[in-house]
């Protein structure tokens, strides 16, 4: 064998084995999500079964901390130029994570790009819509969506003479059932509610088909106001102030800090996040029911549906091109029916896609669950509209913080319903304009 | 003729002295240095976009009623804190430092307290103080009183302020010991033999010894009543009902680092570190002269 010949089939073999090396070696992706506890070991498992069930890609989970934690955590990173490929982020910071054009890679974008088989229709438009652009593009990938439902003490409705199974429907009956229930000593308040802002003002808002904001509340330009000042809003904030005053509602707090007042058996009735179900069903130490929230039956086109809360894949830029084939394919992966049937039955937050709903209604798990399956029909109900396909504004979480402050001046007294509202938009209207200065 | 200190080498005390500075550097004046540069921009969360806004940061604050307010809240809060915080510590250390049998025990328990995070401490008080759970709550109750942190804005003041407090007693507790047990015995022995009772004994004798370790903890407790308090705010009340609770640290960082309005926040932080910069000054300035080394 002549020298050449030897070099040549060296080289070969030395092609060869490189070859084979990177076939061998998986391309990782990095995903940072924000779910502790059990359904922090549910994410670990979806991580696992997808690198299960191919042999490209290792997908690497990894716990932030809580929402806000993580998406910092992961501005943070992308200033630094170690940003991951995923990371979750919850419904506020949506408008934070759109207006930085360059730092995300849009999903509907990755998915095109990546040349793999996927269908936006699939998704359920009420989840989707609050995730998509002014001409219908997906941004981010929905994870975890929930909207709020009205949980309700069966015990004491029987105890006061009303019938377990039939939830009031508008506020008007919710105040006289509360009345009821008061009088006749089965608890001593009507009702109480978790995520004041989210639940009383925002959902209230699209529930009633009413703007929060204008520009379609945010989703056709940063020059929006609020408008929660409306009297609609002034007339049902003025309800609960006066209710307050009777007992029949009670606040207990921001966040979810009201839950004690209805695991205690003190409110009868209880609204707040449909993925609250489990922390319910563990909790309560009476019969409980789900129903929808209530609604001002004398407001034309109520009930409208409602929108949701809850958090988002997105996918953030400056890796190369392997990966986010690998990312596309993951998102394949956790929206297919099964996977997605297993993360809403497992979690009590919404699928993302009809077949997953269909699926699980298949397999039977409404009817084991009575109750699981009233928030899926809440914001299905009608088909979204520019008021209720959900919101977009920037410095949210800050306005947020505002709504808080100036429900909780309402409630103390210190202020009326429409003082207190028109505070809360003159100066979330000047987080907006500050936020439209930054980013054009 | 004066005494001094020589070094062999002229480099030798500049290498000595240069991992202080390395620290200062590193810890106070680049931080410090960078909170300034923010505080004149707009920067959105990504830093993809820059603006030099020059004090505009600044302009708002000031025309902003709720941040102004939030001073009022922050004097009472700091005030409290500190002066609660101090009177409780110098208390138990003097009961202490009685104490004959099991003292190293009564002392553990006392110190126990500063091992817990702010986040925690927080957390334990608002769940004794919850208006539906609390068995503090219930105590109240049964006394005439409707605690309600969710709505009144004095009930959250005084959770916020109990919790900050408890935290911080440890550690007055124990410099205040140290401070006691270095009092010599004898001087307090002549006053009890020429027949000052205990009382006059502690305020002609004791309090005025302890003053280098009162003015001490003075400054520090100022100053972690006014930088280390946002945990124990975030954990329990998050600056509500309305802004009762809202300080000025709590604000800082909530803006910061929970809304992400990173100008803002750093013009705040630069506010606050005048605040307590100039604090300190006075404290050294015109108190300490007081103190008796």
């Amino acid at each position: 064998m002549s020298l050449r010949h030897t070099l040549l089939a060296a080289v070969a073999a030395v092609a060869m084995t490189g070859l084979a090396a990177s076939a061998q070696a998986k391309t990782e992706i990095t995903w940072w999500h924000a779910m502790g506890g059990e359904l922090g070991k549910k994410v670990e498992e979806i991580a696992a079964n997808f690198n299960k069930s191919q042999d490209q890609y290792e997908l690497k989970a990894i716990y932030k901390g809580n929402y806000t934690e993580t998406m910092t955590a992961a501005i943070a990173a992308f200033r630094a130029g170690q940003q991951p490929d995923i990371v979750q982020v919850f419904e506020v910071g949506t408008a934070t994570m759109m207006a930085a054009k360059g730092a995300v890679y849009p999903v509907y974008k990755l998915m095109n790009d990546s040349g793999l088989k996927w269908d936006p229709n699939a998704f359920l438009p009420a989840v989707v819509g609050y995730y998509t652009d002014t001409d219908g593009n997906m941004l981010s990938m929905p994870f975890n969506s929930s909207t709020p439902v009205l949980y309700y003490n069966k015990d004491a409705f029987e105890k006061a003479g009303l019938d377990p199974n039939s939830p009031p429907k508008t506020w008007q009956e919710l105040a006289a059932d509360s009345k009821k229930i008061i009088d006749s000593g089965a608890a001593t308040c009507g009702f109480t509610t978790g995520w004041q802002s989210w639940v009383q003002i925002e959902n209230f808002s699209a529930w009633h088909n009413i703007p929060i904001g204008t520009k379609s509340n945010g989703f056709g330009g940063l020059d929006t106001q609020l408008t929660i000042n409306s009297p609609l809003d002034v007339r049902h904030i003025g309800d609960m102030a006066a209710w307050q005053k009777d007992g029949i509602f009670k606040y207990g707090g921001r966040r979810s800090d009201s839950a004690p007042l209805f695991y205690s058996g003190e409110c009868a009735m209880y609204m707040n996040s449909s993925g609250s179900y489990a922390g319910v069903k563990g909790n309560a130490k009476f019969a409980f029911g789900v129903g929808m929230l209530p609604y001002y039956d004398d407001v034309k086109g109520a009930p409208q549906n409602s929108i949701i809360g809850g958090a988002t894949l997105w996918v953030l830029q400056g890796h190369d091109k392997a990966e986010y084939k690998g990312v596309a394919a993951f998102f394949n992966y956790l929206s297919s029916p099964e996977v997605q049937a297993d993360w809403h039955q497992f979690s009590g937050y919404l699928p993302i896609t009809q077949a997953a709903y269909e699926l699980t209604k298949k397999q039977g798990f409404y009817e084991k669950n009575p109750g699981t399956d009233v928030a899926v029909k809440q914001i299905t109900l009608n088909k979204p509209t520019e008021n209720s396909k959900g919101l977009r504004f920037g410095n949210f979480v800050q306005i947020r913080d505002i709504i808080n402050e100036e429900l909780e001046n309402i409630w103390a007294g210190k202020k009326s319903a429409k003082q207190g509202l028109d505070d809360a938009v003159k100066r979330g209207n000047e987080l907006l304009r500050q936020f439209e200065a930054d980013n054009s | 003729m004066h005494k001094r200190v020589t070094f062999r080498h002229p480099l030798l005390p500049y290498l000595l002295v240069l991992p202080q500075l390395a620290i200062t550097f590193v810890f106070f004046l680049w931080p410090a240095s960078q909170a300034l540069y923010y505080s004149v921009l707009r920067q959105d969360p990504f830093g993809l976009k820059t603006k030099f806004v020059g004090l505009q940061n600044f302009e708002r604050l000031f025309s902003d009623p709720t941040y102004l307010n939030s001073f009022d809240v922050t004097i009472v809060f700091s005030l409290s804190v500190t002066l609660s915080g101090m009177a409780l510590g110098l208390l138990f250390a003097v009961m202490a430092d009685r104490v004959v049998k099991g003292a190293a025990t009564y002392k553990t328990l006392l110190i126990w307290p500063y091992a817990v995070a702010p986040a925690v401490a927080g957390v334990l008080w608002w769940f004794l103080f919850n208006p539906t759970i609390g068995i503090l709550a219930y105590a109240l109750r049964s006394l005439g009183y409707d605690w309600n942190h969710a709505v009144s804005g004095t009930d959250a003041l005084i959770l916020v302020i109990v919790a900050s407090t408890w935290k911080q007693v440890s550690y007055n507790f124990l410099f205040f010991l140290a401070g006691l047990q270095a009092i010599p015995k004898s001087l307090i022995e002549a006053a009890a033999i020429d027949g000052a009772g205990p009382a006059r004994r502690f305020w002609t004798i004791v309090f005025p010894l302890l003053s280098p370790t009162t003015f001490f903890l003075l400054v520090v407790n100022m100053v972690y009543a006014f930088f280390e308090t946002f945990g124990v705010v975030h954990a329990t009340t998050s600056g509500g009902p309305g802004q009762a609770t809202t300080i000025l640290v709590y604000k800082v960082f909530n803006d910061g680092f929970i809304g992400l309005n990173l100008g803002s926040s750093a013009a705040q932080s630069v506010i606050l570190m005048v605040i307590v910069i100039s604090l300190t000054m006075i404290q050294f300035r015109f108190i300490e002269r007081r103190v008796q080394y």
